[in-house]
């Protein structure tokens, strides 16, 4: 492994860092290319210590959604989903812009960077939502 | 070496089952093991193997011995959820085919129904947690979606695991929620997670159990008729759902074929089918992970009365975790339901039930813990010393 790879912030706060910044980064494996997330401080599976930080596209197909139901003075019904990646990696998110029963199973989504209870999240749309 | 027919259970009990107003979980707890020792006939002070998991106690193993005041040569306090149970189990026979111990017990208490309600052991997950997933509900109703999605299941389809459930609980006595209950009860009750519904969930009460176990030779000494465990088996492969590889095949699938080949018996064999059934999800996901039908097929399996009294196959007989007791983690008594099966056959006196409550001539009975989100499935099969 190279040297200084274990150094510095661990994945999760390099994660946080890059989304208070804006963007939305996942790891890739240097010897085998496979996409990673959630961040990891090796390879899943091999512990191969060569992930580097890309960009996600942030293009994904819904795998699973459900709508959890809550009072409007809780807040209201919201939406829970797993996005599959277009890069391979699924992860937990919420689908907003449409109702949040309205979200379905294979529905191409996009992903934003927004806002919950004041910390950045990734949040995705339908797809050519504006 | 297998551990087929390596340990004996020679006794058990519950304790609280339901609610218990005034009497905290070590109490339950404790109480499960003295009338379990009770039932074997086997002093406390006989006890060198104790093992233990709540949602209470971070060291259970070693409040329960303190409170009980034994000194175990070997405890083993794991928790990987409601499934740590028939993981106990198969250390506890690994140890006692040792020789390291010679009378294991194996218990849990919970007052969570009187302490306020479900008392989750869980820690928040990390990358999950910001999105507020009420979890458990909200990872089995994300499992459920894509069960639904792939197969076509519906909610109707998922209402008759309740309703076969509810059926069994209507003959057991001991069961928490009872009286009529039917498809379009469950369908129109309130929405928690779509598409479960209250009626899709397991109960929340309090509760304890205790089972005792020991090796073959001296399981004939107690009055009970001894029920052994012929083959058990674990896997896990995530912890939050999201990581959770397909969403509509758990680890059963490979902790069930390995508990069948340590038992030398088949899905077919079975008598009585003992499953976590947190969710209406669960059973479906376990019918078929386990051999008993087809990937995909288990919808189809559970229509029209097929795993309710007089149906096809005896499945959750207690009446379950949706209707006799769920007192958080509940492998210990869908354990000892498939225990008291093969003990009422016997000839036991297990208490009450209604003609069909127990299953004649059974002699051999799966017991299938589930814990986190479909994380942890260990496969415990349990016979009849004819089937040694």
């Amino acid at each position: 492994m190279e040297a200084g790879y274990f150094d510095g912030p661990g994945p999760e706060a390099r994660f946080k860092a890059y989304l208070a910044e804006g963007r939305f980064m996942i790891q890739r494996s240097r010897s085998n290319g496979a996409h990673v997330f959630y961040p990891r401080v090796a390879m899943p599976g091999t512990g191969e210590a060569d992930l580097d930080w890309v960009e996600a596209s942030g293009l994904g197909t819904v795998y699973a959604t459900t709508c959890n139901r809550a009072r409007p003075e809780h807040g209201g019904d919201y939406n829970i989903a797993l996005i599959d990646l277009d890069e391979g990696p699924r992860m937990m998110a919420r689908v907003e812009g449409i109702a949040p029963d309205a979200v379905t199973i294979g529905m191409r989504v996009r992903a934003t960077i927004g806002e919950i209870k004041g910390e950045p999240a990734v949040i995705f749309q339908p797809e050519g939502a504006s | 070496m297998s551990l087929r027919g390596k340990a004996a259970c020679v006794g058990l009990a519950t304790a609280g089952c339901g609610e218990a107003p005034g009497r905290n979980a070590m109490e339950l707890m404790a109480e499960a093991v003295v009338r379990a020792l009770d039932d074997a006939q086997i002093p406390l002070a006989k006890v060198d193997g104790l093992f233990a998991a709540t949602a209470f106690h971070s060291m259970a193993a070693m409040s329960l011995a303190e409170h009980l005041g034994i000194q175990p040569k070997f405890s083993d306090g794991s928790n990987i959820g409601g499934s740590s149970f028939m993981a106990h189990a198969l250390m506890a026979a690994m140890a006692l085919d040792a020789g390291l111990i010679e009378v294991a017990v194996i218990a849990y208490g919970s007052n969570q129904r009187t302490a306020g309600g479900f008392k989750s052991i869980s820690e928040p997950m990390p990358f999950e947690a910001i999105y507020g997933p009420r979890n458990p509900i909200t990872a089995y109703a994300l499992a459920t979606s894509r069960y639904c999605h792939e197969f076509g299941a519906t909610r109707e389809d998922l209402a008759e695991v309740a309703v076969s459930a509810r059926a069994w609980a209507n003959l057991n006595p001991e069961a928490f929620a009872r009286g009529p209950l039917g498809v379009a009860d469950v369908t129109g009750a309130r929405m928690i997670s779509d598409p479960l519904g209250k009626l899709d969930c397991c109960l929340v009460t309090d509760g304890a159990a205790a089972i005792v176990l020991t090796r073959p030779e001296r399981a004939k000494d107690g009055p009970r008729t001894p029920v052994y465990l012929l083959g058990a088996a674990m896997e896990h492969h995530h912890r939050m759902i999201s990581a959770m590889p397909s969403l509509t095949t758990t680890a059963a699938a490979a902790s069930g074929p390995r508990a069948f080949a340590m038992a030398g018996c088949t899905p077919a064999d079975m008598d009585t089918v003992q499953l976590y059934d947190a969710f209406t999800i669960n059973t479906i996901l376990f019918l078929e992970d386990l051999g008993f039908c087809a990937k995909g097929e288990g919808k189809d399996f559970v229509r029209r009365g097929r795993i309710a009294p007089g149906g096809a196959l005896a499945v959750n007989t207690n009446g379950g975790g949706l209707s006799c007791v769920h007192p958080g983690m509940y492998g210990l008594f869908v354990t000892i339901e498939a225990i008291r099966q093969i003990r009422a056959a016997a000839g036991d006196d297990e208490g009450p039930r209604e003609p069909g409550g127990w299953i004649p001539g059974a002699r051999l009975s799966l017991a299938h813990g589930n814990g986190g989100v479909l994380s942890s499935q260990v496969t415990s099969i349990w016979g009849h010393g004819d089937t040694l």
